[in-house]
């Protein structure tokens, strides 16, 4: 039984390098709090799930690396004894199995009493809303319904930490964004502390307490989706995590000066200077109070919001997010002005 | 009306080709049930020559199959966790083996069996005894069972599958028997009726490794052919056709056409 308030994780120096060669993990220091939701989020290859499976036990830390579920140190553990629940991508159900024996493994394998064990599956197939499946083989289950009974299965006997490998990228948009929020919603009513793996930042964004952003077996950078959105860390964060705009200016007086006009400036400095800032940042505005000036080469509906195009600003194309219902015209001029707090100025 | 004479002028060398085989094996069989071949059928049908063959031959038939059982239990014991081994870790030595194990398939089984016998004929009570025979089947018999599991463990994601059964709590016995074992059920099944199809029938090695107290049905059939009348020749053969027969079918039902179809997602 996993306590109200969930497992801490603790990793101390974890760094991994496979029998090839590969260091797929540079030494890793990391702290969940018990019920906390973490994403790793990063390009492919970069070591998310090696990450993922170092904390889960299927791979063993180099020798230095420990890990800790609250003050245990479970690193000699293998999986089988850490008591951790795993979601993966592929599904990996039993297909010896029917749904219910699928969800009720981790029971028999704990030893749970038929009653119980048949009183936790019931809860389970409500929970995930797939009673009806109950008897059906599960390789004649669609790809949403394979998702429910592993996420079903990895928490029926009520494990200590929740990891989820790519849950939803085998399945198609739509259906990928109603589990993400049942999942979201799953998550925090369990109060279960749980790692999740992604490289969809959107995802990512949705579902974490907090993020953390992996780079070439490192981990670049952890915050709120909020923090790492509006404060990355590192030009790679901003790259990675949402459209971010770049622009070459130079610092003169207090203020950016770009080819469309000039913005000021509170970091200081002086001289060329390459400063960022998200689509959404920049607001159109009236001639009158335009900062920057420029001309729409393409607009993007994107339903919700319109997504400019804008030349003249800098160097290059700026892009430009409005959630306006007006519609642009390519060719006309727009008149643009960014907060100074939105404008950033990252070193690497 | 080209393409119907094309059809039929197909079908007519078919049932000639399917004739061409069949008439022997029913000659054969019609000469294990009457009274007299040379005479024809013509003399009577008789269930006498099959009595003549359970009297001489009773022993061989009931040889044969206990060490295709034998056979059967060895290679499942060694052949299943060999897949499995030889599955979870590919590389140039489990390569090596994959290769190696296929040796006694390759090389006529008469050298095989000379190979036991320069090695193992020294000891005599082995050497006489009917696991020298197993020995040599097993031998044979074990790269059929290891490869057709090997066959349906490489057509799913079995890692996987014991990775997760692993982070249920479940530990390696269980792992093995409760998820790979009951997933590459095809394949043991079509391994288990090729070794004891295989087993039964095999003539080669066991005509070397055989002495007067071990002979199997297969190397009995010699015999009655080489110093018996026809007619108890072929009622032996009829015997054998019974045995094998079944088996036959049931490879053709369970064996390896199935074993692909069994893709866990
Ligand atoms: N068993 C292994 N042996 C050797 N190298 C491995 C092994 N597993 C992973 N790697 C390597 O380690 C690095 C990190 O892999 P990992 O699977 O953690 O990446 P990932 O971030 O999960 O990527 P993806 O988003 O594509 O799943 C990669 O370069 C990968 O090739
Ligand atoms: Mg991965």
């Amino acid at each position: 039984m996993s306590a109200k308030g969930g497992t801490a994780i603790r990793l101390v120096g974890c760094a991994k390098t496979f029998t090839n060669g590969t260091r797929a993990l540079e030494r890793t220091a990391l702290e969940l709090k018990g019920g906390e939701i973490i994403v790793f989020l990063g390009p492919s290859g970069c070591g998310k799930t090696t990450l993922l499976r170092v904390i889960a036990g299927l791979e063993s830390p180099d020798p230095g690396g420990r890990i800790f579920f609250d003050d245990e140190d479970v690193t000699e553990l293998p999986i089988e004894r850490r008591n951790v629940g795993m979601v993966f991508q592929s599904y990996a159900l039993f297909p010896n199995m029917n749904v219910e024996e699928n969800i009720a493994y981790g029971l028999k394998v704990h030893g749970a009493t038929p009653q119980h064990r048949a009183k936790r599956v019931e809860e389970m197939l409500q929970m995930m809303q797939i009673g009806e499946l109950r008897l059906r083989r599960v390789t004649e289950l669609s790809g949403g319904q394979r998702q429910r009974v592993a996420l079903a299965r990895a928490i029926a006997a009520q494990p200590r930490v929740l990891l989820l490998d790519e849950p939803l990228t085998a399945l198609d948009a739509l259906l990928r964004e109603r589990l993400r929020i049942e999942i979201d919603v799953l998550l925090h009513s369990l109060g279960i502390t749980a790692a999740y793996v992604t490289h969809d930042q959107g995802e990512a964004m949705a579902i974490g307490d907090r993020i953390a952003v992996i780079n070439r077996g490192t981990i670049v950078q952890t915050g709120t989706p909020r923090e790492i959105y509006y404060h990355p860390a590192s030009s790679f964060v901003a790259d990675f995590v949402g459209t971010m705009n770049r622009v070459n200016g130079t610092l003169r007086d207090g203020s950016l000066e770009l080819p469309g006009g000039r913005i000021p400036w509170t970091q200081g400095g002086t001289g060329a200077v390459q400063a960022l800032f998200r689509p959404n940042d920049a607001r159109i505005v009236t001639e009158a109070e335009a900062q920057l000036r420029g001309v729409v080469e393409q607009q993007f509906f994107l339903g919700d919001r319109t997504r400019l195009h804008v030349s003249g600003i800098a160097d290059g194309l700026v892009v430009v997010e409005t959630s306006e219902h007006r519609e642009f015209r390519v060719g006309q001029s727009v008149g643009l002005r960014i907060e100074p707090g939105a404008l950033l100025n990252l070193r690497d | 009306m080209a393409r119907t004479r094309y059809f039929y002028l197909q079908l007519a060398f078919t049932l000639l080709a399917c004739l061409f085989l069949i008439v022997p094996v029913l000659m054969s069989v019609i000469a294990g049930l009457t009274v007299n071949f040379f005479q024809g059928v013509s003399s009577g049908l008789t269930l006498r020559w099959i009595g003549v063959v359970w009297d001489l031959y009773a022993e061989t038939i009931f040889r044969s199959l206990y060490i295709a059982f034998a056979a059967l239990s060895v290679t499942l014991l060694i052949g299943v966790p060999a897949a499995y081994v030889l599955a979870k870790r590919p590389g140039v030595v489990t390569r090596l083996i994959e290769e190696a194990l296929v040796l006694p398939v390759a090389i006529p089984g008469l050298a095989t069996a000379l190979a036991l016998i320069l090695t193992y004929g020294g000891f005599r009570d082995f050497r006489t005894s009917w696991v020298f025979i197993l020995v040599g089947h097993v031998l044979y018999t074990l790269p059929f069972m290891v490869r057709s599991v090997l066959a349906v463990l490489s057509s799913f994601n079995f890692r996987v599958l014991e990775e997760s059964a692993a982070s249920l709590g479940a530990g390696f016995w269980r792992r093995f028997f409760g998820i790979i074992v009951p997933n590459v059920r095809s394949g043991i099944v079509a391994g288990a009726l090729t070794v004891v199809t295989l087993s039964i029938g095999e003539f080669n090695l066991t005509w070397m490794l055989h002495t007067p107290e071990t002979m199997t049905l297969p190397v009995g059939l010699a015999d009655s052919y080489a110093s018996m009348r026809l007619e108890i020749g072929s009622a032996y053969t009829l015997v054998f056709f019974v045995m094998i027969t079944p088996l036959l079918i049931a490879l053709q039902r369970y064996g390896l056409q199935r074993v692909t179809t069994r893709g866990p997602a």
